[in-house]
């Protein structure tokens, strides 16, 4: 029944099937999916497989990916919006090795983007694919831990607890103080955690022209968003749902529209601010776009930030 | 029995033919109403369209009974699908994971199927329902999850008051079955979630 | 200035290389053979073997090797090679009650059927370090020069002392043992003081959680089979808050059973079973009271461990668990942790929770900025506000 190959360039390793997964348990995973689209923002319990890589590092994500993908597509994994994190890194070897897919940086290029804690700045269009990596899928979870509670929550649509939580921010902050994984209400009808993504990218998932797909592994659920599916974040009358990001321009591209993250370049309060989305910021650079500091290194990839550290860029900089 | 011997071929390469037939079922039910090609290069048995035969192929297995009409049960297809799918053939509709049903016969009814249960709306049957063309009935506008605006399809070949039953599936949402209409190596995928509204 | 640089892929190589490099340690010490993990490291195999869920007792050797000992990495090196091998089909339950016996105690008769079998054990030796150990190539002591070890010893001293009768007779290695050798719950089974284990209607096969996800409430065979591949540690902790009242049970060690069982499976062309061999197993059932209600009779009931390998502490934690998962069935109040299904069953899975735990090493940058950003402008508006009124200070929240 199952066809198998030789992983590439790794004579010792046994043959597995094409992306690791068997044909049975893509099945499995595949009516999951079909379930997920047909019913927007609902948690389908799927048989989660043990994975080579550890539960909670996205062998969601990673499941549904395997389930999808063949050889007409092309690949992009990212983590924290950037392609060269550890993880994101880890995760495009494995496709590379199991599924010999063709992989790429580039938004627009990809067919397939497996994602934890962002959605790309630049627009997805008609027949991409987002594959989410979740960690807890349940957005009641921190209100009640048990599942057997939740699930009667969301069959009654009874969201009052989630409502009061949001409130007793407003009461306490003077606004809601949930920064991430922000939670959403999908057609009117399922509350859905939309992963723990920043609010800034909350937007994005309503009336998207591409598929939204969530793997929650260690959780066994999978949930999804077909395109042009409407999407509202949790808010009141009086305190409306806004996003919020760092209030600066990216430092090496000057974008005022994107999600930043700060690095700290000294021990007296120096710091700068960079996309989160490595590929964006490459894109914008590359068209001549400089922010505060990318005048001098704009065609350095160097700059891009990512998980690997911080390290002087000339000696004696300080 | 004849049909025990003359089995046709299923996917000569599972692996790769079932990823590109599962893709163009995402499409279907992720974009209702569009018409997607499911070709897995399947001769399909007596009683089925090519579409029905790669779909159940490629998401049926011992874990998902199916239900046929009698006629397919009994004949050829049911044969095929034992064989193929290792799946068992059930004689009660509300038992099927999936289910295959005339478009132009008056029986079962949308209602006969499991349609999922509170907790677990997805334990619903998909059902898939055989069309003489997707275009030529009268026309029927869809809006939804999966749909920009609207969407219209023609689909036809369709019992009278079908569209009725698709409507009052929605209106159990989000229990219900999911639909896939087949017709030739075509599907058009109609979800619970798709609202059903006549032509302006 | 500084600025962040990539390392990707390279790096990622690098820290392959690193832990090679850690795991052989000094190589001027002699590579320890997966031979001599498996066979002189028996127990820590087995606990590999229940928490990777496989039956196997060289790549457990060979798990423990590549991890460097580390039990839960191993486990879960077991679990990732298990999930790609393919099916042939059930076994046919196991019977213990043939079990060849290594070893078997009783806590709640003092002599029964097949008497008490001592077996390799810890219990009754004192934890002295036996630095002989130390002396590679000397002669071989067992656990100590403690001679009340092996069960050797003459069966009067020990008879008197009281806690375990020993028959030189049941020594295993000097004199066959009893062949009957009765489970003590069947014992009381056949008084009718023992709840009887009936099967669910049509004796369905058991759920397998590896391929099915899991819902609540969840079943006996869903509890046991967690149980049997959950985290020793948690699996200890918890049996031992239902001892310390966290949890109603009086729990009594009705048996603990060590030793080899035969695994037969019905080919499906060949329609009757074949033997596929042997596997050794640690059973415990426990016997716990149960008061009765007014459609049952008072009577004992069960708690149940099953454990591969010599796994005394991992069977008799998850049976004191297993009782006390049973507060639904006997429609006692559930009201601490190891009563609590979803609870256990959720948190008993150590490659689950180790990978949770540690990912939160992964970046986590972009949810910690959109934090940094809101603590900030929370904070900037106290202080608008609080300058802007200076006398009223505002209402803390609770």
């Amino acid at each position: 029944m199952t066809v198998h190959q030789t992983l590439p360039g790794d004579e010792t390793s046994p043959a597995y099937n094409y992306a690791y997964l068997d044909e049975q348990t893509k099945r499995m995973i595949r009516r999951a999916l079909l379930k997920a689209v047909a019913v927007p923002g609902y948690q389908v319990p799927f048989g989660s497989r043990e994975m080579p890589l550890a539960r909670g590092w996205g062998t969601g994500g990673i499941q549904v990916t395997a389930a999808i993908i063949g050889p007409q597509d092309t690949l992009k994994v990212i983590d924290q919006g950037a392609d060269d994190t550890t993880n994101a890194v880890s995760i495009r070897r494995f496709f590379q090795r199991t599924a010999g897919v063709a992989t790429t940086e580039a938004t627009m290029d990809a067919t397939i983007i497996q994602t934890r804690h962002r959605i790309p700045e630049t627009p997805l269009t008609e027949g991409q694919i987002l594959v989410y990596q979740v960690p807890i899928p349940e957005p009641l979870r921190f209100l009640e831990p048990r599942e057997t509670e939740t699930r009667k929550m969301h069959e009654l649509e009874e969201y009052g607890l989630m409502h009061v939580k949001l409130y007793e921010d407003i009461a306490r902050h003077g606004q809601i103080a949930t920064s991430y994984a922000y939670p959403v209400k999908v057609e009117g009808h399922y509350v859905m955690d939309p992963s723990p993504i920043p609010k800034f990218d909350n937007p994005k998932l309503s009336g998207n022209p591409a598929t939204q797909l969530f793997g929650a592994g260690r959780e066994q659920r999978i949930y999804a968003l077909p395109p042009w599916t409407d999407v509202v974040s949790l808010d009141f009358d009086d305190h409306p749902f806004e996003t919020s990001k760092a209030p600066h321009d990216c430092d090496l591209c000057g974008a005022k529209d994107s999600y930043l993250d700060e690095v700290i370049t000294d021990d007296e309060g120096g710091r700068m601010f960079v996309c989160s989305d490595t590929d964006f910021c490459a894109g914008r650079r590359a068209e001549g776009h400089e922010g505060r500091l990318g005048g001098d290194q704009k065609s350095s990839k160097t700059f891009a930030n990512s998980f690997e550290g911080i390290w002087p860029a000339t000696a004696g900089a300080r | 029995m004849a049909t025990d011997t003359l089995i046709g071929a299923g996917f000569t390469d599972p692996v790769f033919q079932s990823q590109a037939a599962f893709r163009a079922l995402l499409v279907a039910l992720s974009e209702p109403g569009t018409p997607q090609a499911v070709s897995g290069g399947v001769a399909p048995p007596e009683g089925l369209h090519a579409a029905t035969a790669t779909t159940l192929l490629t998401l049926a297995d011992y874990e998902t009974p199916i239900w046929l009409p009698t006629a397919l049960r009994d004949g050829p297809a049911g044969a095929w699908l034992r064989f193929h799918c290792g799946a068992a053939l059930v004689e009660e509709p509300r038992r099927a994971a999936f289910a295959v049903i005339d478009g132009a016969a008056p029986a079962p009814r949308l209602t006969d199927f499991d349609p999922g249960s509170d907790q677990f709306p997805d334990r619903s049957t998909t059902i898939i329902v055989q069309c003489a063309a997707f275009h030529g009935g009268g026309t029927v506008t869809l809006a939804g999850p999966g749909i920009a605006t609207r969407r219209d399809i023609a689909p036809a070949g369709l019992r009278p008051g079908f569209w009725a039953e698709v409507a009052g599936n929605n209106a159990a949402y989000p229990l219900g079955v999911d639909l896939l209409l087949a017709h030739a190596d075509g599907v058009i995928g109609l979800p619970r979630s798709t609202q059903i509204g006549k032509a302006a | 200035m500084y600025v962040a640089v990539k390392g990707g892929e390279a790096a990622i190589l690098a820290t392959h290389e690193r832990v090679a490099e850690a795991r052989r340690g000094d190589a001027a010490v002699p590579e320890i053979s997966v031979a001599q993990i498996r066979e002189q490291q028996a127990l820590a195999c087995a606990r590999v073997m229940n928490e990777g869920s496989l039956y196997d007792a060289d790549l457990a050797a060979l798990a423990l090797k590549q991890a460097q000992g580390d039990v839960i990495e191993a486990a879960f090196l077991m679990r990732a090679y298990r999930t790609t091998l393919p099916r042939f089909g059930s076994s046919e339950p196991v019977d213990t009650a043939q079990m060849a016996i290594r070893r078997r105690v009783s806590a709640t008769y003092k002599d029964l059927p097949g008497g008490q079998v001592l077996g390799p054990t810890y219990d009754y030796t004192h934890r002295l370090f036996d630095f002989a150990l130390m002396d590679e190539g000397a002669p071989s002591v067992m656990v100590g020069p403690d001679p009340t070890i092996s069960g050797r010893e003459g069966a009067s001293s020990t008879t008197a002392a009281g806690d375990a009768r020993v028959e030189p007779e049941h020594d295993g290695l000097h004199a066959p043992l009893d062949a009957r050798m009765p489970r003590v719950p069947d014992i009381l089974g056949a008084e009718g003081l023992m709840e009887p284990e009936v099967a669910p209607e049509g004796d369905p096969r058991p759920f397998d959680l590896t391929r099915e996800p899991v819902s609540f409430p969840a079943d006996r065979d869903v509890r046991l089979q967690a149980m049997a591949r959950g985290d020793e540690g948690f699996l200890l902790g918890l049996g031992y808050s239902v001892q310390r009242g966290f949890g109603g049970n009086h729990p009594f060690v009705g048996e603990i059973r060590v030793g080899e069982v035969s695994v037969e499976f019905v080919p499906e062309e060949l329609g009757f079973a074949v033997d596929l061999g042997e596997i050794t197993l640690t059973e415990c059932q426990m016997v716990n009271q149960f008061a009765g209600s007014k459609d049952v009779p008072p009577q004992f009931t069960r708690g149940y461990g099953l454990a591969f390998g010599h796994s005394e502490r991992k069977a008799m934690s998850m049976s004191l668990v297993d009782r006390a998962l049973k507060a639904r069935e006997f429609g006692e109040a559930a009201e601490y942790p190891a009563q609590q299904d979803e609870f256990v069953l959720y948190h008993s899975d150590n490659v689950e929770a180790a990978g949770f735990v540690e990912h939160l090493k992964l970046p986590h940058y972009v949810d910690f900025q959109g934090e940094l950003e809101l603590i900030r402008r929370i904070r900037r508006e106290r202080e608008a506000r609080l300058a802007a009124e200076p006398e009223t200070l505002p209402e803390a929240a609770e």
